[in-house]
This record gives structure tokens, C-alpha cells and sequence, in this order.
């Protein structure tokens, strides 16, 4: 175990191709930030000897399922955690395979930094393009690039400039708040946790350095008070108003006990009269989980959402959504599906699929009328009762949404809620 | 610049949040949902250090109100005795309803056998007995304690884990989830495996049982207490305990960081009294809680993974 430190959680995903070296760039961090205990560093030289390396594969750290070890690829999201003197990390490892492009999107989905890993040797494929515009559309604040492994090109200064150059072209399309680009090697550990002697002409980052100084406070909205409720505490031993409390996740804002507030859909006022969080507090911010009680007796349930009487989201039955098709049936014009909204569900309907994007070159096809696995576009979905949203780029809580089918109860897409009036596509 | 990070520049430490307010605040948000969701949910209680501080997440969760679910213990009959007096003591102050169901009556029943052989820990068999009250008790949702950390096949679950109507885990088919969206929809049969500190590391439990003074039982701590050596571990002396004639108990100062079974729950050696002390020794052990702990992980390189497609929590 790491030594005790307090302060920020940051989020992180990993993105990459098939052989990019991810696996071995996480099993180096993990490595190289001694978070490998004996016993497991024991069962990995094991397993490296078992495969006929003559060392330590670090990739074998993270591998997983047998499955996945039998073929030798990452199936599925894993996530992992690590510290470092300043900071603790939550890292969703996202497997680069083509058909996993659902697992670039939940990795991303609570993501503050994209790690995406290229290899120095082979360039840029299809698929760092293609995760970069998932990563950003998703919202990802922060991209950190790794050119990886230097040590097959000589540690070359050119080539890490002319791909830095190419993907920087194609990343101010893209919305990230900034991008850095770290030339690294994973398997030699260079500029990793350890700075690399071998490339004196890099003067930035590690990729440690990095992560541990990326500003992500200012992330939170604090401004417009967004409180799903997700349930209603009953006092023991009390009945009737006076005992009951409305519990949720803030997803913005501040709220302070004599707050005048709305609650959605009725849209009737009342007054905070108090909030806990274990003890009583006087006020409350993101991303505290909390329970309120209300001055008035009110029809309250799950589903409804308190807000402050100045700042109302939208409440609407018809929603404009950038979609991200997860299951193997199309999604297309006319399906039924559950919308999950907050702690929100209701019946919908695809009304229209607008266009697919190609996310190669980021083309769109408006003459779609599905999208098949993994693919993603924009559609109309008109729900059966009104959801209260914000557009995703101002809240990722309260702007996302995901479709289940209603026979097998799958999940079968996750959804932005973009500005129905902005031809752009922009969220 | 939004009035929300002008806010925050100006007042950097009003709004600011520790990583323990951070995994408390999503633990309760899933429990929270698991509420919401689903009709019939149990929280799963094994006696350990997890189940104590989901204990005091889901007195965060839903006080002054009254647990919307049962308290489930799933015994092995193998029980350190401070294990259940921890859990009558700790029941009782709840006022919460605890319903016990005992592997030793699956076996009695002939659902499963008594493992013959060196390693007699009822560990695995529990996955049955949990089976059986999950259909017995019409249960949706099983809660548990389980962290991403601890294992790597762990790394993979879900927070909403989906089970089949046999209970099965099936890693390729699960559910993807996205932000913290949790899609708890259920046909007849089929359950939900619940983990609401999925997020959180053997060191933040540790944490936060010392910032929330969470009780633990005793066995946690550096105490007094005849051991065998045996396959590099330390096993306590039981009435289960098949002492090797070349096996010889001695005393020794130990403490527990896993509890289950009491065949397959190996003591380390220490001297840790109070939980700081704990967290400090923790940090100079090069060996990971179940590498120190759980002897029937080492049966083979995949036996999480195994256990869990067998319905194990």
C-alpha cells in the first residue's frame, strides 16, 4: 500500500491501439510507482517465464480474464488505482481493439484525462484518430499523447515532431481543453515515472508529471443547482411531511439551507429547511451525496429534481442527441427503447436518426436511417414524459442519457444531449 | 471564466473534496440507487472490514430512515467468535434485520459436499448457499463489498454486475456502464450484484475507518493467538483445524487483514494495536491482502474468475 495522502481523485482513460503498448505502459506506472506487491510481481515473472520472455512482461500486470490472456488481447474495461506522492487515480483501461470502440466510450465517459498511446514505430493508425474523437466528444477535458516507443526509432526527435505535428493538426478540430505530447518508452520506462536520459531534447513532462499537475477542480459546475432525487427517506418511527427526506447525488450547483427552490416537473416552490450528509450541513456542493428536507408538504419522488427557482434546465419531451450505439441490434428510426435520465426512466421513441458521423474522417452520412454496433450519429428521441436536462458540454450529469432495450432490458446506447437548434452538431 | 471557477479561485479550500468524501458520496449515490431500482435488495454481511464500512454508508445512506433492504449473512459455520459477536453487537445497535442462512444446512441438504481433502475451507461452498437464499428470499439485488483492487479478474466487474437466473457471471455479457448511469432492469430470476466501494483501495477502507471510527472486530488488530505455519501461512487453531502431526501451534502476535472462513483466513504477523498502526504496517507488507490472507486464492492463477462465473461474490 501507498503512503496516506489526502486531496483530489482524478479520472483517467487510457486509449490505443491493439500492440500500442498500453498494457505495458500501465503495468510500468504501476510498476515504476511501487505499487506492485511481491506476491503479484512473483505470479507475473511466473507468468512472463510461462510465455517465453526472458524477463519481466509488465503487460501481463493488468491482463485479466482467461480468456483474454489466451488471446492475447484486452476485452473489457478494467479499472485500476494508483497513487502518487500528490495525487490518487482512477484509471479505466480500455482495450484498442476496433469492435470495442462501447469501452473507449464508458472509459471516457468519467474521464478527466485521456491517455492516448501511439507508437513512435508505426505512426498514427486509424484508430488514434478514431479514439481521439471519442475522448472528445465525450468531454474529456485533457489529452496527454505518449509516443511510445522511442527505442525502436532511435529515440528521434524528427519523427516524434512530425507525428506531434499531425495529430496536433487533428486535435484542434477537436474540443479538448489542451493536448500535451510525451515522447515515451514503456517497456524501457523512459519518461514514464523516471525521466529519460536518452532524449535530452525533450524538455517537458513526464507523463507522471503531468497527470499530477493537470487542473481538474475547476471542472465542477457550481452555479446551477441540479439535484436529482433519487430516493425518499422516511423518518423511522415518524409519519406524514414532516419526517421525510429527499436523498441525491448533487450534479450542480450549491445549495443552502433557506434556498428557495423548484421542484420539477410540478415546478412548486418551497424553502430548504435542512440538509445532511451524515451530520447536518449548512450547504452543499458537487459532488456531495446529501439529503434534503423541504419546508412544504410536497408530492416529492424519485425521478423529480430540485433546482433553484432562477435557473430552471429545460424541460422538454423532445431531445437532440449525439448516440453512441453499443449493442450488436441497429439502432434505428422507430425504436422503443427506456431512456435513463439521472434517476429518471421513461419510454421513447427513436423519432429520426439525423446522420452518422464517419469517425475517421468525421464525415456525416445524413441518408442513415440506423446505426449499427459502435457506431455513432445524431438522432431525435421523443420521450413519453419530460426529462430536465442541460446540454452535455455544460453538464455531463445531467446532459447524458442512456437507451435499454425494453424486451431484454440491455443497455444498448449512451447519448449527449446537444442544442437542438445548432446545425453544427456541436454539443 | 464561469462564476463557478471564480468561485472556486476564490475560495479554494470551501469547495474543494478529499478522495474519501469523493468514494463516500459515489457509494452512497449506488446504494442509493440500489434502493431506487430495485424491489427486494439484501446487503450482503460477511464480518469483515468492507462489510463494516458499507454498514456505516448505508446508515449515511438512509438515516434517520430504516434500511430498505435486510442485512444477509451467508455463514460458513467456520466463524472466528469475535467475527459474530461483532455482528450481533453491531445488528443490535442498527436495529436493522439480520437473516442468517448456513452453508452447514446446504450440506445437510445434499446441495454440496463437504470438501474432503488438505483444504477443508468453506469459502467456495457459500456461493451455493447465497444461490439458494437469493431464490428463497425473491432477492434482485445482493450487495456487496467487493473492491476493484483486490483482484485482477475484480478489475472487471461492474458496479451493476448483471447475474443470469443460475446466478452466472459471464464477463462477455455485461452490461456496459456509462458516467454513472446504472441500468438495474431485471426479467424474473435474474439478480443484481451490487458494489458500491468498487472504487475504493484496501488503504482508503483503512482511511476511512479511522476517519468515521468505524468499529471492526477485534481480529483486525495485533493480538495474542495460537497459529500453525503451514504452506506459508500462518492458520489460526480452530475446532476445524486438522493439526499435521509434524505441525506444532506456538503463540504469536498476529492480526487478520481478510475474514472469512477460519481455515483459509491466514494471520500476519504484528504488533499493529490501533488502526493507524495498521495502516503503517500494511504499507512496509510487500504482499497484497490476499497474498497474506486468503489461502484458497492460491489455488490457481484463476480461481477469482472461476468462482465468480460459479455465482460467487
Amino acid at each position: 500500500m501507498a503512503p496516506a495522502i489526502a486531496g483530489e481523485v482524478v479520472r483517467l482513460c487510457t486509449m490505443g491501439s491493439v500492440d500500442d503498448g498500453k498494457s505495458t505502459l500501465i503495468g510500468r506506472l504501476l510498476h515504476d510507482c511501487k505499487l506492485i506487491l511481491d506476491d503479484q510481481l512473483a505470479a507475473v515473472w511466473d507468468a512472463s517465464a510461462r510465455r517465453g520472455w526472458d524477463g519481466l512482461d509488465l503487460s501481463l500486470i493488468t491482463d485479466g480474464l482467461r480468456a483474454e490472456r489466451e488471446q492475447g488481447i484486452t476485452i473489457d474495461v478494467a479499472y485500476r488505482y494508483f497513487a502518487t506522492a500528490r495525487r490518487r487515480f482512477i484509471l479505466a483501461d480500455t482495450p484498442g481493439h476496433v469492435q470495442y470502440t462501447r469501452n473507449t466510450v464508458t472509459g471516457a465517459s468519467t474521464a478527466q484525462v485521456a491517455l492516448l498511446l501511439l507508437d513512435a514505430e508505426r505512426g498514427i493508425g486509424e484508430q488514434a484518430r478514431r479514439h481521439m474523437f471519442v475522448a472528445s466528444l465525450l468531454g474529456v477535458p485533457h489529452l496527454v499523447v505518449c509516443v511510445n516507443k522511442m527505442d525502436r526509432v532511435g529515440w528521434s526527435e524528427d519523427r516524434f515532431e512530425e507525428l506531434h505535428g499531425r495529430l496536433a493538426r487533428f486535435a484542434s478540430l477537436l474540443s479538448f481543453r489542451d493536448v500535451v505530447f510525451i515522447p515515451t518508452s514503456a517497456l524501457l520506462g523512459d519518461n514514464v515515472v523516471e525521466r529519460s536520459t536518452r532524449m535530452p531534447w525533450y524538455e517537458g513532462p513526464t507523463l507522471v508529471e503531468r497527470l499530477e499537475t493537470i487542473e481538474v477542480a475547476a471542472e465542477r459546475d457550481l452555479s446551477r443547482l441540479r439535484l436529482p432525487v433519487q430516493y425518499v427517506i422516511r423518518e423511522r418511527g415518524r409519519s406524514g411531511p414532516a419526517g421525510r427526506w429527499y436523498a441525491g447525488q448533487l450534479a450542480a450547483g450549491t445549495l443552502r439551507v433557506g434556498d428557495e427552490v423548484a421542484i420539477l416537473p410540478t415546478g412548486l416552490r418551497t424553502t430548504v429547511a435542512a440538509i445532511a450528509n451524515g451530520k447536518p450541513v449548512d450547504e452543499a456542493f458537487p459532488p456531495m451525496s446529501v439529503r434534503v428536507a423541504l419546508a412544504d408538504d410536497l408530492d416529492v419522488s424519485r425521478g423529480d429534481m430540485i433546482v433553484h427557482v432562477t435557473d430552471h434546465p429545460a424541460v422538454v419531451r423532445d431531445l437532440d442527441v449525439l448516440v453512441c450505439s453499443l449493442a450488436r441490434a441497429p439502432l434505428a428510426e422507430g425504436s422503443r427503447v427506456v431512456v435513463l435520465h439521472t434517476s429518471r426512466q421513461t419510454p421513447a421513441t427513436v423519432a429520426r436518426i439525423r446522420y452518422r458521423i464517419d469517425v475517421n474522417t468525421l464525415e456525416r452520412d445524413p441518408s442513415a436511417d440506423a446505426l449499427g454496433f459502435n457506431e455513432i450519429g445524431r438522432a431525435s428521441i421523443r420521450a413519453a414524459s419530460p426529462l430536465f436536462y442541460d446540454r452535455y458540454r455544460v453538464n455531463r450529469v445531467t446532459g447524458s442519457l442512456m437507451l435499454v432495450d425494453p424486451q431484454s432490458n440491455a443497455t444498448i446506447a449512451a447519448a449527449m444531449i446537444a442544442d437542438p437548434d445548432d446545425k453544427e452538431g456541436s454539443l | 471564466m464561469t462564476v463557478a471557477a471564480a468561485a472556486l479561485r476564490d475560495h479554494p479550500t470551501t469547495y474543494s473534496v478529499g478522495h474519501l468524501d469523493s468514494l463516500e458520496a459515489e457509494s452512497i449515490y449506488i446504494l442509493r440507487e440500489v434502493a431506487g431500482q430495485l424491489e427486494r435488495p439484501a446487503l450482503l454481511f460477511s464480518g469483515g472490514k468492507d462489510s463494516a464500512v458499507l454498514l456505516r454508508l448505508a446508515e449515511k445512506a438512509f438515516r434517520p430512515g430504516a434500511f430498505p433492504f435486510p442485512v444477509l449473512h451467508i455463514d460458513t459455520g467456520h466463524n472466528f467468535p469475535e467475527v459474530l459477536d461483532f455482528r450481533d453487537r453491531r445488528m443490535a445497535e442498527l436495529g436493522e434485520r439480520l437473516v442468517v442462512r448456513r452453508v452447514q444446512d446446504s450440506i445437510d441438504r445434499g446441495r454440496v459436499a463437504e470438501p474432503a481433502g488438505p483444504d477443508r475451507s468453506r469459502n467456495r461452498l457459500q456461493s451455493v448457499t447465497l444461490l439458494d437464499a437469493i431464490a428463497e428470499l425473491g432477492i434482485d439485488c445482493a450487495i456487496g463489498g467487493a473492491r476493484r483492487d483486490e483482484e485482477r479478474a475484480r478489475a472487471k466487474e461492474r458496479v451493476f454486475s448483471f447475474r443470469g437466473p443460475a446466478g452466472q457471471w459471464d464477463p462477455k455479457n455485461q452490461r456496459p456502464e456509462v458516467w454513472s448511469l446504472l441500468n438495474g432492469r431485471l426479467h424474473g430470476g435474474e439478480h443484481i450484484r451490487a458494489f458500491p466501494l468498487s472504487n475504493w483501495t484496501e488503504l482508503e477502507v483503512w482511511e476511512y475507518v479511522d476517519r468515521e471510527r468505524v468499529e471492526l472486530p477485534s481480529i483486525y488488530f495485533a493480538h495474542e493467538r495460537e497459529v500453525v505455519q503451514r504452506d506459508g501461512f500462518l492458520l489460526p487453531m480452530s475446532p476445524w483445524l486438522d493439526v499435521r502431526r509434524d505441525e506444532r501451534p506456538v503463540l504469536a502476535s498476529v492480526r487478520f487483514r481478510t475474514v472469512g472462513d477460519m481455515l483459509s483466513s491466514g494471520a500476519v504477523r504484528s504488533t499493529a494495536a490501533t488502526v493507524r498502526e495498521v495502516i503503517a504496517e500494511n504499507a512496509r507488507i510487500p504482499v497484497s491482502e490476499r497474498g497474506s490472507g486468503r489461502a484458497d486464492d492460491r489455488v490457481s492463477d484463476a480461481a477469482m474468475e472461476d468462482r465468480k462465473r460459479e455465482g460467487y461474490f
